[in-house]
């Protein structure tokens, strides 16, 4: 046990023994003129150009991979890729995900396979914008955006519901529900076999 | 006709009115001073600072000021309501009041009547100024002590002991100037100042006062006061709304206020910059006013200056210095300075003046080689502290290496 109360000796490559015997010297500070600088550095600063961003009118692009909002992914038929298996919400840390699942049914599909998520929530007063939500999507429905802008005046508005984070409808996609694209099976849509809708699926948006 | 004479002779309504341009002056001042302040630390920042509301954002101390009104005005259960209530206007009056006793102006036709821009002028109006300053502390041991919280207790004991401590060098340093003034009367100080500033003459009491000035008004970089990481907000921690503004009022107030008194003292009040004495005649003398704010507002720049550029200091060093550097330097300052003066009084002999002055830097080379030699002592002793190492395993030892860092 006393081994591990033993201090670290080679703090700065010394041994212990040594280090206390060096005298702690501020070369940087030693003279009154090298002090004073520090006063023409904030003086020389003023006159420089500020860095500062005039955000609501200039906004600057985020990083490529900044986690801003979330957002529910569809495949290129319009079939959403959630599969209301509920691994997000297992995922957060902050207990921010709320997802309740239901079977896909004859005439009412809105996901390839067995079943969709129904009720999908997010709150944004908790979501600390991890992505360990988006790691533990099995479909890649659910990514992140870039967008930041999530301020708002009230609690509820600020519970995101599936048709706030439904991403857009391409051209090319029609609205679920409708049914599975023909003669495929879930595993064609995963596959990216899939690359768009089929008429009789019903009626695309073409723009 | 001197300054005192002249006001002596005001009637009424020219007090009255004199008081109410300055003390809007001083609110004026305060306001875009908080602006000033936030732009120009901003700049040495490379910020913009406040740019929203108005042009340059030069409206936003008003709009803080009255975001501020509109903000709930608590007063803990456990706080001593009177003198909780009292403590902030305390603080806030007594900084205004100091500006009774500078002159803004030499003498001006104000409203038809002659007289000069100053309220009043007492024969010992400098030290009124120090008086009203001392009274200013009760207002910040007073909010300190009637928050019956820890941290606000904490910050205005220290806040107390500071301006206290820096008082003390403050005075001291005023006195070479009274000495070589002859009077303590504000305007007669001024007039005094006519060939040469006493920040020239007097340099080192100038130096003192500047740096005593800063310790006085509790600013960065002696900002402990209010030292956010230890003590939240200092004295005021428990304070909102109206009663919060009126010590950010005083704060700032406090501020103009030593740097007029800075102003009227070492660099000549109002008088126009050497070579620029014809200004002082411009648009009937009002101008004298513009020199006046010029180098106010110069002393303020400084102020700002410091914040952006220093760190905040330890308490103990912070005590250190005011103690053991300040006061001691300005004692002795005092004692060179009363001998030379009484030396030119007597009209003592150039050679006489020059074996003292010899004298004196001898004297500070032993002192100086002493303090050295003690220095090198120490380290010495500590070395052998050190070398004793206990065979068993012990943190490191913090007062070799404390000594060491301070010297």
């Amino acid at each position: 046990m006393a081994d591990e109360l033993v201090p670290r000796s080679d703090e700065f490559g010394l041994a212990k023994s040594d280090a206390a015997k060096v005298p702690i010297t501020n070369h940087e500070s030693s003279s009154l003129g090298k002090q004073l600088l520090g006063f023409w550095v904030t003086f020389k600063t003023m006159f420089k150009k500020v860095n500062t961003v005039q955000y609501p009118e200039v906004k600057e692009p985020t990083a490529e991979r900044f986690h801003g909002r979330h957002q529910l992914n569809r495949h290129p038929d319009g079939l959403e890729k959630c599969i209301g298996c509920e691994l997000c919400a297992w995922a957060c840390p902050a207990d921010a995900i709320y997802v309740e699942g239901a079977d896909n049914k004859e005439g009412e599909q809105f996901s390839p396979g067995e079943r969709y998520g129904k009720v999908y929530q997010i709150n944004y007063l908790r979501c600390i914008f991890c992505g360990l939500c988006i790691e533990a999507c099995p479909t890649r429905a659910l990514t992140m955006t870039n967008e930041y802008e999530l301020a708002d005046d009230t609690r509820a508005k600020l519970i995101f519901e599936k048709d706030d984070l439904l991403g857009p409808l391409r051209a090319g996609m029609v609205p679920p529900p409708h049914p599975m694209y023909p003669n495929t099976d879930d595993g064609n849509y995963y596959r990216g076999e899939v690359t768009g809708s089929h008429p009789s699926q019903g009626i695309a948006k073409n723009d | 006709m001197s300054n005192a004479e002249l006001i002596g002779q005001d009637p009424g309504w020219v007090i009255a009115l004199k008081g109410v341009i300055i003390f809007a002056a001083c609110v004026f001042l305060t306001i875009m001073s908080v602006w000033g302040e936030r732009r120009i630390v901003a700049r040495m920042q490379q910020r913009s600072g406040p740019n929203r509301v108005g042009k340059f954002g030069l409206l936003q101390a008003l709009v803080d000021g009255v975001k501020l009104a509109l903000k709930e005005d608590l007063i803990p259960k456990t706080a001593d309501r009177i003198v909780f209530v009292l403590a902030p206007i305390i603080s806030t009056t007594a900084c205004f009041m100091a500006f009774a006793v500078i002159p803004l102006t030499g003498e001006v036709n104000f409203f038809g009547h002659q007289t000069a821009m100053q309220l009043t002028d007492l024969s010992v109006g400098v030290l009124y100024v120090l008086a009203i300053a001392s009274v200013g502390v009760y207002g910040i041991v007073l909010a300190g002590w009637s928050s019956g919280s820890t941290y606000p207790l904490l910050g205005g004991l220290r806040s107390s002991a500071q301006v206290i401590s820096y008082e003390v060098a403050m005075g001291l340093s005023l006195v070479a100037v009274f000495i070589y003034s002859g009077s303590m009367s504000t305007s007669e100080i001024v007039a005094a100042q006519d060939r040469w500033w006493y920040a020239v003459i007097l340099f080192p009491s100038f130096i003192i006062y500047a740096i005593s000035m800063v310790g006085e008004t509790n600013r960065a970089p002696f900002d402990l006061a209010e030292a956010e990481g230890e003590l939240v907000g200092g004295f005021h921690t428990e304070y909102s709304s109206l009663k919060f503004a009126l010590f950010f009022l005083s704060e700032y107030v406090n501020i103009i206020a030593v740097s007029a008194l800075a102003t009227t003292l070492f660099l000549g009040g109002y008088r126009a910059l050497p070579g620029l004495g014809f200004t002082e005649q411009w648009l009937g003398g009002w101008f004298t006013l513009v020199w006046f704010f010029i180098k106010v507002l110069a002393f303020f720049f400084v102020f700002v200056w410091l914040r952006g550029t220093l760190p905040r200091l330890r308490y103990d060093q912070f005590m250190k210095f005011g103690w053991k550097v300040l006061i001691p330097f300005s004692l002795a300052w005092i004692m060179i300075v009363s001998i030379l003066r009484v030396m030119s009084q007597r009209e003592s002999s150039n050679f006489l003046v020059v074996a003292f002055i010899f004298s004196v830097a001898l004297i500070y080379i032993g002192i100086t080689s002493l303090t050295d030699r003690a220095k090198v002592k120490t380290a010495i002793a500590s070395k052998v502290i050190n070398s004793k190492e206990p065979d068993f395993p012990v943190p490191e030892i913090p007062n070799s290496r404390a000594e060491q860092l301070n010297g």
